[in-house]
């Protein structure tokens, strides 16, 4: 719709400029921007380089789940697994890793090479099971993974009586927990070539392309000789080998293999997709966006730390501010809905 | 046009009309077999190339199935395909385009979060070393677009196009590589007369080209005008075979429903009376309805007839308080109820049947009963200040169910688990629980079977001679041009003609479908 561009100082047109930035952005970036800046208000420490630096790294093993939670609700489904897929990756990882480095005490490498591949398969057989109950037996995808968060969690609490494994290599927390160059850390890097390959994935491939047509509607999909099981298969697949690298990282950064890293992981990682507009009915969403999405929530935990905020204030600020996302964002598509008439 | 008698051209295979082409296509004993259903029954078809070979038969008779079959899509329960003499059985609906079968269907397989382009490559992505090729894949789009003379643009994404540009997104798609087979699901439903003219002139160039065409219409006119050979199916039953140009809409329309047409539709006594519903110049909030104005009295039929998206429905649908009302007023005996909703509108004597049985019509993992009793529950009838009357309801909703032939007849059977014509029934007898005056049918007779059709129309005429006004709104002409004795023609939301009694012809209707001044 093409409107005739009046004078800019008129309030009219200026807050016509702002409706049309709502519209044609969303909510999220500029609910960004707000929070930056209101939090820069409220407290001196917060728009530092350092405290940036560390809000980016803080949130970035959210925003890999994130990406991988965003694959499997283009597919209109969802991941409740991926907080024990964390878990478990993080345990089986650290007792191999602890194993090796017992054995071979002076060759933390060796350690790293065998404990790390193992986490990351053990929490890739999550997905590997989540996407055979769903693609191949039909059932759905929301009991299917909150079954396997369960068995996944028990899992890894069995594995480790409940206590944190010690005895991973220094190395191996080094490299990947506090490492990092040119001012990011290794987990911000890791997070930033995983969201470009994910944006290559999705928008370069075929099998992307596939996820975000199963999810727009299935039977389409199907009728146009498009693979439907196998593409749900790999979303929750490439779900879980993300957060089995989200785990490994998170494991690097504690120093111990935990049962209990991911328990939020689940409900924060969908929201951050939901506040990034991926759709929960499938089909739409994008990866700049979900990265936005889960850097907000960074964001605003990390503003709300830094001045101050009760705990207990900021579990309800999470949620409210949630809700008012999707509000707004159903807001904005009812009003594109009537401008495009 | 002569008609020849019923016998003479249900004809057996020996004395077929056959066309020249060699054949492509073959079917032998073809069935589908449905827990409860036989949808299709050693059906024997044959397409040849460079012949339109038309389905014709009623929602339910089993056109969809074969097609479904032959296009991968479905797997037969018994029976042979032959394709080009040797052996067929698709894997997948990839494999049959492989082999250059193509449908279209009617339900979209277009993805509406895609873009044109996309979708038209869906399932066979251009790829160069392991990456999409997208700018090759855009170029293919437009190419192919411009070849087939549709004015779309290969960018835009699919949920922002309407209905016909869909239809021909999705005839593109089934234009795409090497064809052999072309297989349309009333491709015209939803396009104007020149995107229709434009189609037909499409069809002829792939028939030149020795493609087999497989059409499914409703429309006469269209198979005078496009095809050769017309296979009549009823009941998943092939009932003939006849020659295209030879036959006339009384056999056919015998042929698909199995009884001469003065038994299909019954004669209706109308006695017009005080005026029940007005609309004055309505116009909808979403613009699917424009400046509309019509009438409905007391004990006449009115039909509102018109393409797909047309707004015939929504006329309705804003009376019901279901769609915002933008503009313009509407009366009910006498009241302005403009903006009502959907409950009080019920409560003054509205009742609107929904075309969609199962999206908006029943429950359905609930029983017959509970699903007929649901609008009247709060009424005293069915309601105390505390229980409910259940041996009420129950008697109420038996009574109504031997009225309408509920088969079979197990009130508390899940409604899931009746056909489709049983289920329509109980839709039918949940308008009958309150006092209505007028009753809204919409798309009354959607994918039920002959019987229940029959069943159904004799309700309306009983209804209205029982001094209730009737607006029927279908997309099936017989209904409109046999049942109403008055009739509006809709096209893109303006109300294009009204006609009365013997005006009501099919040309006359089908002349207001398209763009043209009223």
């Amino acid at each position: 719709m093409t409107i005739e561009q009046a004078a800019p100082r008129d309030p009219q047109t200026q807050s016509q400029l702002l409706v049309r930035l709502f519209l044609s952005i969303g909510v999220l970036p500029i609910l960004l921007v707000v929070a930056l800046v209101l939090f820069s208000l409220m407290s001196d420490n917060f728009f530092t380089f350092n405290n940036i630096a560390n809000v980016l790294r803080q949130t970035s093993y959210l925003t890999i789940v994130a990406l991988g939670q965003m694959i499997v609700m283009l597919t209109a489904g969802f991941d409740l697994s991926v907080g024990s897929t964390l878990a478990v990756t993080s345990v089986t990882s650290a007792l191999g890793m602890a194993a090796m480095a017992a054995g071979y005490p002076d060759q933390p490498w060796l350690a790293i090479a065998v404990g790390a591949p193992i986490g990351f398969l053990c929490g890739l057989a999550v997905g590997v099971v989540n996407g055979l109950g769903v693609a191949l037996l039909g059932v759905s995808p929301f009991i299917v993974t909150l079954g396997m968060a369960s068995v996944g969690f028990c899992a890894a609490l069995y594995l480790t009586s409940g206590t944190p494994v010690r005895g991973i290599p220094y190395e191996f927390a080094d490299t990947f927990g506090s490492g990092g160059f040119w001012g990011l850390k290794a987990p911000v890097w890791a997070a930033l070539i995983l969201a470009i390959a994910v944006y290559v994935l999705l928008n370069w491939t075929r099998l992307g392309r596939h996820f975000y047509a199963v999810g727009g509607n299935l039977k389409a999909a199907a009728l146009s000789g498009v693979h439907t099981r196998l593409t749900l298969f790999m979303a929750y697949a490439v779900c879980a080998g993300l957060t089995s690298i989200a785990g490994l990282l998170l494991t690097a950064r504690m120093e111990t293999g935990e049962a209990n890293i991911g328990t939020s992981m689940p409900l924060q990682s969908i929201a951050a997709c939901v506040i990034a507009g991926v759709s929960l009915r499938g089909g739409t969403g994008n990866v700049p966006y979900v990265v936005l999405g889960a850097v907000f929530f960074g964001v605003v935990e990390n503003g709300m730390n830094v001045s101050g905020t009760s705990s207990y204030l900021q579990i309800g600020v999470t949620g409210a501010i949630l809700v008012f996302a999707a509000v707004a964002d159903e807001f904005r598509r009812r009003l594109i809905g009537r401008r495009s008439l | 046009m002569i008609a020849p008698t019923s016998d003479a051209i249900v004809q057996q295979p020996g004395g077929a009309p056959s066309a020249a082409g060699t054949l492509l296509l073959e079917t032998k004993g073809l069935s589908k077999h449905y827990p409860g259903v036989d949808a299709l029954v050693d059906v024997d078809f044959e397409l040849r190339a460079g012949e339109v070979h038309a389905l014709f038969g009623e929602n339910g008779a089993g056109k969809s199935t074969l097609i479904s079959i032959l296009a991968g899509a479905n797997t037969p329960t018994r029976g042979e395909i032959r394709f080009r003499g040797a052996p067929l059985v698709h894997a997948d609906v990839g494999a049959a385009r492989a082999r250059g079968i193509s449908a279209v269907f009617q339900e979209f397989s277009l993805v509406p979060q895609l873009t044109i382009a996309e979708n038209l490559f869906l399932g066979d992505e251009p790829v160069r070393h392991g990456f999409l090729d997208r700018r090759n894949e855009l170029k293919h789009a437009r190419e192919l677009l411009e070849r087939l003379g549709f004015a779309l643009d290969a960018d835009r994404r699919v949920q922002e196009l309407s209905r016909a540009e869909q239809q021909m997104v999705e005839i593109a798609k089934a234009f795409r590589g090497d064809l052999s087979v072309l297989i349309l699901d009333e491709p015209t439903a939803s396009l104007t007369e020149r995107e229709t003219e434009s189609l037909f002139a499409l069809i002829r160039q792939a028939k030149a080209k020795g493609v087999g065409i497989i059409y499914i219409t409703h429309r006469m006119v269209e198979l005078r005008r496009i095809a050769d050979r017309v296979t009549v199916l009823r009941d998943g039953r092939k009932v003939g075979l006849v020659d295209a140009h030879a036959a006339d809409e009384a056999t056919l329309i015998q042929m698909m429903s199995g009884r001469p047409i003065s038994q299909v539709f019954p004669k209706v006594n109308y006695a017009p009376g005080e005026t029940l519903l007005s609309i004055e110049r309505l116009t909808t909030a979403d613009g699917a309805v424009r400046d509309v104005s019509l009438a409905v009295k007391a004990g006449e039929i009115v039909g509102i007839a018109g393409l797909v998206g047309c707004g015939k429905s929504e006329v309705a649908r804003a009376c019901y308080g279901l769609l915002p009302v933008a503009k313009g007023r509407v009366l009910f005996c006498g009241q302005d109820v403009t903006g009502w909703k959907t409950r009080r509108m019920l409560d003054a004597g509205f009742s609107y049947l929904p075309p969609d049985r199962h999206k908006e019509g029943l429950v359905l993992a609930r029983s017959a009963i509970e699903n007929t009793s649901l609008s009247a529950l709060h009424l005293p009838q069915f309601s105390g200040n505390v229980f409910l009357k259940r041996k009420q309801e129950k008697d109420t909703v038996s009574r109504l169910a031997d009225q309408l032939k509920l088969h079979p007849f197990d009130l508390q059977r899940e409604m899931a688990a009746f056909s489709g014509g049983n289920q329509q029934k109980v839709l039918i007898a949940k308008m009958l629980t309150r006092d209505v005056k007028l009753f809204v049918f919409d798309e009354p007779t959607v994918g039920v079977d002959v019987s229940t059709r029959v069943a159904i129309y004799r309700l309306i005429a009983d209804l209205c001679e029982a001094g209730a006004g009737v607006l029927l709104i279908s997309s099936d002409l017989p209904e409109v041009l046999h049942l109403c004795n008055r009739a509006y023609v809709m096209f893109r939301g303006h109300v294009q003609v009204e006609l009365q009694g013997n005006q009501i012809t099919e040309d006359r209707v089908l002349s207001h479908f398209f763009e043209r001044a009223a």
